[in-house]
């Protein structure tokens, strides 16, 4: 009976992790697939042919002749992948040279003000775009910004999440640790350098990574601030863009991706624990 | 004499920590708290930000019948989707646990989707949801009517279902936490008093996870306002009447530079989480100490 019962559980498991590997299966094997045959399975859904698309689990002959045509001779492509990787990796590491500081001084200072600061910025991490996308648009409009990645790196870097993350990370760090470098007459620059960043390293990665997936998956922020589709990224080329090409729009889909994939496979250990320290109280 | 004694370590702790928190403070104020006095300044006045009108805009604002229509679908999507996550999740939190050594694949399975751009999903989701699409063949193929699921209410529907996909693994982690944290000794006192799976489940795990379920809630509530991701993805600019929600609604204001509106429109929406941060207050420390 208990074994059924067990049994019955790994099945339900299997069934809605399916639900997730079939998604993404699809995306990869969408790059071994040759257009012809494509076309034959999908075409319905694009107005060429009859009946209702359908799909294998399995390429009948696997080539990767789309992924090498979009790679190699489509520069519109790279120009969009590109401007991906600039709006999201310097707003994710910004948000860390940013945020680092200013966690290290909530969680291993004392001033005047810190604790109402402190929630000022709970506050901020709380709200949504919607609300300070016109604050900012203002902003960006008087300073000349608008319609440039800037609009989408600078507003981004200042976000408070990354602070909450790295605040509790730095928080564990032992006082005695911090009390021994001041009797050996180290000043706070020399401490938080080379004992709070190294100790937080943790703290770093996963706010890293959270905050590289959200700004990979952005749309709200480029669709508001990028005017010309000169500097779309992904997220905003995509959906609008129906490729002439399935074959092409297949190996599109596998590249945005890839970089979001693999930086969650890295960091997917601190990715939880990113999630848990934005969340717990104790 | 004493006076100096006062203000001068607090005038210290400030010179201490000012260079660690300038930068931080310098672009906050700059991108966020300067103008947003702007803001609330500019929801008193007209179009231009130069005349004051009062209240005009927020009763313009109000009265307006896509507002209505926005707020009523982003009320109902709220009320469908925060139970099924929170229950979804829990479930699958549930489950996981139960595996214990093979949860693990399926741990990082169910948070796997957090990481799927939209961009990357938008052509399976036309292939899967368009009116010859996949999922239509197979209902078909089971001898059903196919649905139109992007031009009806069923549009409301496929994001519901995208949302919890995409976000359900983010609250089985913090379900996860708030599991390992009830201590072992309940359920061995429970099942000394001869309480069976189900009466354990209601009388110890449910209970204890009262506070959590605080937190997962108010996180899972902020964070459905990135749901206009998806809701891009599955309609684009002009989605179904079903699923046009606030996000859209600022979105259309927003590309006719309606400022008046705009901004009043923020400053209730501020005043609304306000609110609802005020209530779920008990659940962060808001001190850093």
């Amino acid at each position: 009976m208990k074994q059924v019962k067990r049994a019955a559980l790994y099945a339900g498991l299997l069934a809605l992790a399916l639900l997730i590997w079939w998604p993404l299966w699809f995306i990869v094997m969408g790059i071994f697939l040759p257009a012809d045959e494509l076309s034959a399975l999908l075409g319905p859904v694009f107005g060429e042919g009859e009946g209702y698309a359908r799909w294998f689990l399995l390429p009948n002959c696997p080539t990767l002749s789309s992924l090498a045509e979009l790679l190699l001779d489509t520069p519109e492509f790279f120009a969009v992948f590109w401007n991906s990787c600039k709006q999201a990796f310097p707003q994710a590491l910004g948000q860390l040279a940013v945020g680092a500081p200013a966690a290290w001084a909530f969680a291993k200072l004392r001033f005047p003000g810190r604790r109402a600061l402190f929630g000022v910025y709970v506050v901020l991490m709380l709200l949504p775009f919607q609300v300070t996308m016109v604050p900012s648009y203002l902003v960006l409009n008087r300073l000349h910004l608008m319609d440039t990645i800037w609009a989408v790196i600078l507003p981004g870097i200042f976000s408070t999440y990354p602070v909450f993350i790295l605040t509790r990370g730095f928080e564990a760090i032992p006082k005695s640790v911090i009390e021994a470098a001041e009797l050996d007459g180290a000043g706070q620059f020399t401490i938080f350098f080379r004992l709070g960043l190294p100790m937080n390293l943790p703290g770093l990665i996963s706010a890293f990574v959270l905050g590289f997936l959200d700004a990979w998956g952005a749309v709200e922020q480029p669709m508001t601030f990028l005017e010309s589709a000169e500097n779309w990224p992904l997220t905003l080329y995509l959906p609008q863009v129906v490729m002439d090409n399935l074959g092409l729009s297949m190996a599109a889909s596998f590249i945005a991706l890839l970089p979001a994939l693999l930086i969650f496979l890295f960091g997917q250990r601190y990715l939880e624990q990113g999630i848990l320290q934005g969340a717990v109280k104790e | 004499m004493k006076r100096k004694k006062n203000t001068h370590p607090h005038l210290r702790q400030l010179k201490t920590a000012l260079p660690f928190l300038a930068p931080s403070l310098a672009g906050l104020s700059v991108f966020v708290l300067i103008p947003f006095w702007d803001t609330v300044r500019r929801s008193f006045c007209n179009a231009m930000g130069n005349r004051w009108v009062g209240l005009t805009n927020y009763r313009q604002v109000v009265g307006n019948s896509a507002f209505q229509l926005a707020a009523r679908n982003t009320a109902k999507f709220l009320c469908v989707c925060l139970p099924l996550l929170l229950g979804l999740s829990l479930v699958l939190a549930l489950m996981v646990r139960a595996q214990k050594n093979k949860g693990g694949v399926f741990q990082s399975t169910f948070l796997l989707p957090m990481a799927v751009p939209v961009s990357a999903i938008v052509l399976l989701w036309k292939v899967l949801f368009s009116d010859s699409g996949l999922v239509n063949g197979v209902i078909v193929r089971l001898g059903g009517e196919p649905v139109s699921f992007l031009g009806t209410n069923a549009a409301f529907w496929v994001l519901v279902v995208t949302y919890l996909w995409k976000n359900a693994g983010y609250d089985m982690i913090l379900w996860l936490a708030g599991l390992d944290d009830i201590s072992k000794d309940l359920y061995e006192a429970a099942a000394a008093d001869g309480a069976g799976t189900f009466q354990q489940f209601r009388y110890v795990t449910l209970p204890e996870l009262r506070p959590m379920a605080g937190v997962v809630g108010l996180l899972s509530l902020l964070n459905s306002f990135k749901v206009f991701r998806e809701a891009y993805l599955v309609a684009g600019n002009y989605p179904h009447e079903s699923m046009y929600l606030l996000q859209h609604l600022f979105n259309n204001w927003f590309l006719d530079l309606d400022m008046g509106r705009l901004t009043a429109a923020a400053c209730l929406m501020v005043l609304a989480l306000l609110a609802v941060i005020g209530l779920g207050r008990r659940y962060w420390r808001l001190d850093g100490a």
